[in-house]
């Protein structure tokens, strides 16, 4: 007899508001396999995990773990079942040692003393026969990452589960870490348990898992079996080809130098180099796209670029004159910086305020808005409506809070504000993320304009079509690092595979 | 397509503020049943006590006047995303700064004086709030913590200093000499001393009035209370202290630096509350004393929530705590078995529905506003 699959998700459906973020997925996970899912940020993946793991409730569809129907409604029924979770962030109370983390949830009586001395005879059966070998007195805020990755991994198996999910696992960890940690999985998987590993990078699919299933936009857009798949396929599954917005743009006439980010790199508080020595120049006159996936140094590099943070190595010149210390955002706007941020609804404007107010965020200090200290309400309102009806914001009323905007309309209303502030450069983050299709195509126009009026732009994005069809010259990153510069008329395989990490010479 | 959880204006302005008073006279009903008293003639004494005469009802406006200041203090600090409950400290320590203005510096015509004073409370009350501020922006201090904590040191600090510095040598009463004077006989005003309404109609005109502490601070606690409106809506730093309250990443974004807010805001915050000091003690107390801010710092807290920290609703919610202060002493007076004590457990329980259950019905009135709209 056939064992059935540890997981099976049989049309699962679920929506956030307007945004359908698992449409009807079918899923199938043999067990003793460790099987991968991948796709882009926002493909769908964590929220289908999530209800895997009983955090969400899917609006339509059937969950069967080992055949067997069943309905999770909270992490606990997951763990019931035999499901662990790896998180990305770790859940773990770092003033605890190793030992109080694992029994976290399963502590048995009032007493802790049973669960802790059976936690340590079984911490040394697992680091045995699975090589995660930890010291259970450790206190876990002092372990370094791969290790306090290792410890979520203990707490899930002494919990008893043989489904094993992680989630993005080598987002934090070095090279070397994370070959242990496939070193690790394999021997869970050889052992019978089911592992599911969730990411984005293409590499690891094709070195650790069995199967793999694509996701994009919230859908399941193919399984392979990973031996018969290819780096290329997967890629491609993973971008998508849809029908190309093209726009109409003549060729670009780049002159003068604007930007000139010099071997820059940039460390996260916990010390995780999040931007690698990038160095990058974007003329007048041409659109510049950096290429790559969510999450891969572009957003810490727009910041530093922004003046929001400052590198902690190399140097940014602007016009001429390089970075120094009192370089905020608000003399960069002074000096001619516009800057239109990936995150609209956190950033880019503030959803409390009505939209004549989150127009002028940024720009407020501009005594065109009132002389020194005062805000001349009157004249904050028309910039708004000259700002709504130049670039067709819908309902055109300052007066209305930004939230009650739909996605496209805000971002017009951010475009506006920084395209009217008349920059010499524009740096652009997903300038087209969640808008409806009409929208982007006016937001590409302007975007264009700008730039054959001899202004300089930065466009990251992570949708490859957008890159393609609006950059002049296209530059890839991968992990903080600039994995390569192609025209803007590359190949889009290429540009693909450089997103993936995997330069020409080692594909 | 409206946003999630966003009520009608109407509901959320006056529906909510309205069902919470409702449910605080309830609450205080029981209480009254309790003790063996008819709610309603309760609830009338408290009404007659505060509106049914002038000295009540300048009673009234003597105790707004401390709850405007107070409660625009929390408002402030809450535009810009802190809670500062060390409103009371801030009110007690803007005290020593009065003084010694009106005390050190008495040779000076009241014309200056006066102004002079006042800042000087402004001053100290702003910095009492500033160094919280500071401990926030820059180590990282919560500011609930620390202002608790400027609290409890204001009062040791400001006890020590009345004892050993302002008390006169050989008087028991642990308090200052007076600041200033006012001649009732013919209206003669001498340093650092605001005049009462009853002083002023009486000293300079002849005419008698009912007789109530409210001096001239009410009209500085309407214009305190216009200014922050035009301050936090009219002027860029106004707009900076919101954009960082409501969503402190944008703000970053937009090239604000929170750090700064928020020393500025607590300063404004603490400078608010300083004027209670105004009120206090150079316009009633004409010297400085042990407590005199009496817990009017706490009540701003449930002033702002209620008045829905903008300027207009704190003066009308700082209205009705005046009403409440003046009818329950008036209370107090009428029934002898309902003492100071039980007053204080009234005021309580309504801190209590207004201030820390104000959201209590919202979630409640979302479901129905919602089921009504599909």
């Amino acid at each position: 007899m056939q064992t059935p699959p540890a997981i099976e998700l049989i049309g699962i459906d679920k929506r956030f508001g307007a945004v359908h973020a698992n449409k009807d997925v079918n899923l199938s996970v043999a067990q003793g396999s460790i099987h991968g899912i991948i796709g882009e940020n926002g493909a769908g993946k964590s929220t289908l995990m999530s209800i895997l793991f009983g955090f969400y409730a899917a609006d339509k569809g059937e969950i069967r773990v080992k055949g067997e129907p069943v309905r999770i409604k909270s992490s606990t029924d997951a763990i019931g079942l035999g499901i662990g979770m790896v998180h990305q962030h770790f859940m773990l109370v770092e003033p605890f040692t190793v030992l109080e983390n694992v029994i976290l949830g399963a502590e048995g009586s009032a007493m802790i003393g049973p669960a802790l001395s059976k936690a340590r005879s079984e911490l040394t059966r697992l680091a045995h026969d699975y090589e995660l070998d930890v010291d259970p007195d450790a206190v876990v805020g002092e372990l370094p990452v791969g290790l306090q990755q290792r410890v979520e991994i203990l707490k899930a198996l002494f919990k008893g589960a043989d489904i094993l999910i992680l989630d993005e696992p080598t987002g934090v960890l070095t090279p070397d870490e994370a070959d242990h940690l496939f070193r690790i999985l394999g021997q869970l998987r050889d052992e019978g348990k089911t592992v599911i590993l969730i990411t984005h990078k293409l590499r690891e699919i094709m070195a650790i898992t069995d199967r793999v299933t694509v996701m994009r936009r919230g859908e399941v857009v193919a399984n392979y079996e990973t031996k018969k798949t290819s780096v290329e396929e997967l890629a491609e599954a993973m971008v998508g080809r849809r029908v190309l917005l093209r726009v109409d743009k003549g060729p670009s006439r780049p002159g003068e130098m604007v930007l000139d980010v010099r071997d820059v790199s940039w460390r996260d508080r916990k010390g995780v180099l999040r931007v690698d020595s990038v160095s990058l120049q974007v003329r007048k006159g041409e659109i510049v796209g950096i290429a790559g996936v969510s999450g891969n140094g572009q957003s810490e590099l727009l910041d530093l670029i922004a003046g929001i943070t400052t590198p902690s190595a190399g140097e940014i010149v602007f016009e001429n004159s390089v970075y120094g210390p009192d370089c905020t955002p608000r003399v960069l706007r002074g000096e001619g910086l516009a800057h239109v941020p990936e995150d609209r609804q956190h950033r880019g404007l503030i959803t409390a305020f009505d939209a004549s107010e989150s127009a002028i965020l940024g720009w407020h200090w501009s005594e065109a808005l009132g002389e020194s200290f005062h805000l001349d309400r009157e004249k904050v309102i028309n910039r708004c409506k000259e700002e709504m009806e130049e670039f067709d914001v819908r309902p055109p009323d300052p007066l209305l809070k930004s939230a009650k905007f739909s996605g496209g309309n805000q971002q017009k209303l951010i475009i506006a504000r920084e395209i009217k502030s008349n920059p010499d450069l524009l740096i652009v983050g997903q300038p087209t993320r969640g808008v409806d299709i009409g929208a982007i195509e006016f937001i590409h126009r302007r975007i264009i304009a700008l730039r054959d009026a001899g202004k300089a732009i930065l466009l990251v994005s992570v949708e490859l079509d957008e890159i393609r069809s609006l950059s002049d010259r296209i530059i890839v990153m991968f992990a903080g690092k600039v994995m390569g510069e192609r025209p803007g008329d590359a190949d889009e395989r290429d540009i693909g595979l450089l997103m993936a990490g995997v330069t020409k010479e080692a594909a | 397509m409206g946003a999630r959880g966003e009520l009608p204006p109407w509901v959320d302005v006056a529906l909510i503020p309205a069902l919470n008073l409702v449910l605080a006279l309830l609450a205080t009903s029981v209480v009254f049943l309790f003790i063996g008293e008819n709610p309603l003639s309760a609830l009338g004494i408290m009404l007659d006590g505060a509106l049914g005469s002038p000295r009540g009802m300048s009673f009234m406006f003597y105790y707004a006047t401390n709850f405007i200041f107070t409660g625009l203090c929390v408002a402030v600090a809450f535009h810009a995303g802190l809670f500062n409950i060390g409103g009371e400290g801030q009110a007690y320590f803007a005290g020593l700064g009065a003084a010694m203005v009106g005390l050190g510096l008495d040779f000076l015509p009241w014309p200056l004086l006066i102004p002079l004073s006042i800042l000087a409370a402004a001053l100290f009350g702003a910095a009492w709030g500033f160094v919280p501020g500071y401990l926030q922006a820059k180590r990282g201090s919560h500011i609930v913590i620390t202002t608790i904590m400027f609290n409890f040191i204001a009062t040791s600090l400001m006890a020590y200093l009345i004892n050993y510095w302002f008390r006169p040598v050989g008087k028991m009463a642990v308090e200052s000499r007076a600041i200033g004077s006012f001649d009732l006989a013919n209206g003669d005003l001498t340093g650092a001393y605001i005049p009462s309404f009853f002083e002023i109609f009486l000293g300079a005109f002849g005419i008698r009035i009912s007789s109530s502490p409210l001096n001239l601070t009410v009209l500085l606690a309407f214009a305190a209370a216009w200014a922050i409106w035009y301050f936090l809506w009219r002027t860029k730093i106004g707009y900076e202290i919101r954009a960082t309250g409501l969503n402190a990443d944008a703000a970053v974004y937009a090239g604000i630096k929170p750090d700064r807010i928020i020393m500025i805001a607590m300063a404004v915050s603490g400078g608010l509350a300083g004027l209670v000091a105004v009120n206090e003690i150079l316009g009633t107390q004409h010297r400085l004393l042990l407590e005199y801010v009496q817990g009017a710092g706490f009540v701003g807290i449930a002033v702002a929530l209620m008045g829905r920290n903008h300027p207009a609703g704190i003066v009308l919610a700082a209205l009705l705590f005046g009403l409440l202060y003046q009818g329950g002493t008036s209370l107090s007076l009428a029934k002898s078995h309902i003492n100071r004590d039980m007053v204080v457990v009234i005021q309580g329980l309504i801190i209590l529905f207004m201030g820390a259950l104000e959201q209590a019905f919202r979630p409640w009135l979302a479901a129905y506003f919602f089921k009504a709209e599909e």
